[in-house]
């Protein structure tokens, strides 16, 4: 080959398909998407705990995508139906996640709304799942002798909770619950007219 | 729109658009092939191997006669043009070795950060309370720095540096420009260590591979698009007729990654499952269009430079190039298989992973059969031995990642260590050990030094293949543990947990021989860029037919 300029324009014409198939495509099909009617926009608190999932790298263990139960039995763990694009309507950015180190948490609302169970769990994730590999976050606590007025002291299970000392939450991570405790997607959703989610829609 | 609709337009594209270009090409193809492979080789060079990272006595062993090989003494007609050849190609390693330098001793520094941040998030995953009490050190940040410093600093500025130094060889020019890539070079490492900073302290835009915030991008931008210019410039002053196989890897690869990387960080134009879409078009270009290419063109400069020996087929490299560049592109969405992106995106994807075989299986055989009968040389030759070995990673690693694609082996595969495993057999069991191979070349010219302290060559490559195998291994065994054990509904999610134990333990017992190869290459790298060491036969000369004065020091003609 001696053209550098058929080079050059044929990898960018390769691209140019490529990109037009992952990115533009995708992007005119999917831009008139409807949120489901039972989906809910999040509040200003359960946005700043999306915004502290991201600054901590949860995504990296966590997915939020079910798949079909003719695929893999996400629903008999609780982990819920299939998604479809619907769900992610207010997901900016995207938290599909690719790792299952620990379960999916795009229903995880539904299946545990307790925030004690949460808040305990950041703290020390060995309280409550024996064997588990979650990181702790303690960090994202305060370790006091006495609680002070607002505080919101959080219920270690017994062995657990420091000697002589309270453990308060500091706001972040009540925000970061109040974003999971928003995780649920258990709502119904029905065939798309469109076929927007593609091959997991009528199931 | 309709899904066949898309789906079969955009694969007649592919194949049409690829019929195209071979035809397009093919009648300068067959006339041509001999003199397009032998370009990188002067008159009578065919046969004389060059390997500066040698010590005497390995090059003697290279230089002992292969059966069938095509060795013949240089008349006298030819001796001349090859001793001006040489003085030229001097000439140009000489333009190019700052620039170059600068390149590889920012790769080294950020092979040592990324092997800091990757041992520990290994560690991490089995010791989960250990370090916990610093944001930045926490998994889910540090593992990120750990990418994000491979990706954006040891990958690119090794992959640039050689690049750098390969053009003015190829192209049989000086390097023209080096200094906007010295600039360009500044204004990257700023941005990745101001992108590094704001992934510690939670600053980040949230997506694999896009953590960077994309104010902090304009940097990296920037920075690319200045070292790109020497690369246009040099191309114009080129004094050859054809360009070697290598050119057009690099080349398409320096003009698709910023074009990627601009797209990709686009603030405010992606949204929801499009934007995952989006997230790994890009993420698997990055590899497929950027690092392979790099790697590749290196493969098809360094081992028929090392043993003597034009490639086999042009041809084949040549379909090779054309079906990576059509095929690849494409397979970004087996990332989302099962997930909630429209199916014919997905169908896409597995049927242009499969057909990546093409490029791979070309690739494999053209180099399979140029070393044939010549594989004796690996026993002396410790750069052939990182570049054959990693050219034969890229082979396992893309046909494993063909078959990882397909649904049934993506169900169990996704979402475990089984992926991680094999995204590090490419980035690390081919990218990596190819760049080890070309920067143990590239140095001595770099440096008109020898390598102080061969041994250590050696220590190198067995320490990281001895590190990396158990690591590959065991993670690989883990994952697939790991894959059937959430599939398995009867069994708790936690015992897909437990399960990897073992191997993660494994694997950071591999990373941690890892790490100590690393350091011995960094220190070894070190001490040649100070001089230390016992001066073996004075600064590496150009050892083949008649011996060229080298200069004392390239860095001072910057």
């Amino acid at each position: 080959m001696q053209d550098e300029l058929k080079l050059l324009g044929g990898a960018m014409v390769t691209l140019a398909l490529a990109t037009s198939a992952l990115v533009v495509v995708p992007h005119v099909q999917l831009r008139n998407t409807e949120p489901p009617a039972a989906l809910k926009p999040y509040t200003a608190q359960q946005l700043r705990g999306r915004q502290v999932y991201i600054e901590n790298g949860c995504v990296y263990c966590h997915s939020q995508q079910p798949r079909d139960k003719s695929q893999a039995p996400d629903d008999q763990r609780g982990w819920g139906r299939a998604s479809v694009a619907a769900d992610y309507y207010y997901d900016t950015p995207h938290l599909l996640g690719t790792m299952r180190t620990g379960p999916d948490l795009f229903n995880i609302g539904a299946r545990q709304p307790s925030a004690d169970w949460h808040l305990g769990h950041m703290y020390q994730p060995r309280a409550y799942v024996p064997g588990s590999i979650m990181p702790s976050y303690p960090y994202l606590f305060d370790v006091k002798d006495a609680a002070e007025p607002g505080d919101r002291v959080v219920n270690l299970p017994p062995g657990f909770k420091p000697a002589g000392k309270v453990v308060v939450a500091k706001p972040e991570v009540l925000d970061l619950v109040a974003y999971l405790q928003g995780l649920d997607h258990t709502y119904p959703v029905l065939p798309a007219p469109k076929a927007k989610g593609g091959q997991h829609v009528a199931k | 729109m309709d899904t066949v609709t898309i789906l079969l337009s955009s694969f007649i594209l592919s194949v049409t658009g690829l019929l195209v270009f071979i035809w397009s090409l093919r009648h300068r193809l067959f006339d041509s092939s001999s003199a397009a492979a032998n370009v990188i080789f002067s008159p009578g060079e065919v046969g004389h191997g060059e390997e500066p990272a040698a010590t005497p006595q390995q090059r003697a062993g290279l230089a002992q006669p292969v059966p069938g090989e095509a060795r013949r003494e240089p008349d006298a007609a030819e001796q001349a043009a090859l001793e001006q050849e040489l003085a030229e190609r001097v000439q140009a390693d000489r333009s190019s070795a700052f620039v170059t330098f600068v390149f590889l001793a920012c790769s080294v520094v950020w092979l040592l950060v990324a092997t800091a941040a990757g041992l520990t998030s290994s560690i991490k995953l089995h010791e989960p309370d250990w370090l916990v009490q610093y944001p930045w050190l926490t998994f889910g940040r540090i593992r990120t720095i750990h990418l994000n410093a491979v990706a954006y600093g040891w990958a690119p500025m090794a992959a640039l540096g050689i690049a750098i130094w390969l053009l003015p060889r190829l192209l049989k020019t000086n390097l023209v420009g080096g200094r906007f890539a010295i600039f360009g070079a500044m204004l990257w490492n700023a941005g990745l260590i101001a992108g590094l900073g704001c992934i510690a302290a939670g600053i980040s835009d949230g997506m694999e591979w896009l953590e960077i915030p994309w104010q902090v991008d304009v940097l990296l931008v920037a920075g690319g698009a200045l070292v790109g210019l020497p690369l246009v410039y040099t191309l114009q002053s080129r004094k050859v007729h054809h360009l070697y196989v290598s050119i057009w890897y690099m080349g398409a690869a320096l003009f698709w990654f910023p074009i990627l990387f601009l797209i990709g960080n686009l603030p405010a134009v992606h949204f929801g499952v499009q934007q995952a879409a989006m997230n790994w078009w890009f993420g698997h270009n990055v590899l497929g269009l950027f690092y392979t290419p790099m790697a590749v063109a290196s493969v098809y400069y360094f081992l028929p430079k090392i043993i003597g020996r034009p490639v086999q087929s042009y041809n084949l490299s040549l379909l090779g190039f054309w079906t990576l560049a059509f095929f690849y592109g494409q397979v970004g969405g087996h990332h989302l298989i099962g997930g909630p992106v429209p199916g014919w995106l997905i169908t896409l994807s597995i049927v242009q992973s499969v057909m990546m075989v093409i490029p791979v299986i070309s690739f494999s055989i053209n180099q399979h059969m140029t070393m044939r009968g010549h594989f004796s040389k690996l026993l002396h030759s410790p750069t052939l031995r990182f570049i054959v070995l990693g050219g034969m990673m890229y082979t396992l690693s893309s046909i494993q990642g063909s078959i990882e694609a397909l649904r049934s082996v993506n169900t169990v595969a996704h979402f475990t260590h089984f992926t991680v495993a094999h995204a590090h057999l490419g980035l690390y069991g081919f990218f990596s050990m190819v760049m080890f191979g070309a920067i143990y070349f590239v140095m001595p010219r770099v440096m008109a030094w020898e390598w102080p302290y061969p041994k250590l060559i050696a220590w190198h490559f067995w320490l990281v293949v001895l590190g990396f195998s158990i690591y590959f291994v065991g993670l690989t065994i883990g994952g697939w543990l790991q894959g059937l054990a959430m599939l398995d509904a009867a069994r708790p999610f936690m015992e897909s947990v437990e399960v990897t134990i073992p191997w993660l333990k494994s694997r950071s017992v591999g990373g941690a021989i890892m790490t100590i190869g690393h350091l011995v290459f960094a220190w070894h790298f070190t001490a040649m860029a100070l001089r230390y060491g016992p001066r073996r036969v004075g600064a590496a000369l150009l050892h083949t037919g008649g011996g060229s004065a080298a200069p004392s020091s390239n860095l001072a003609e910057a």
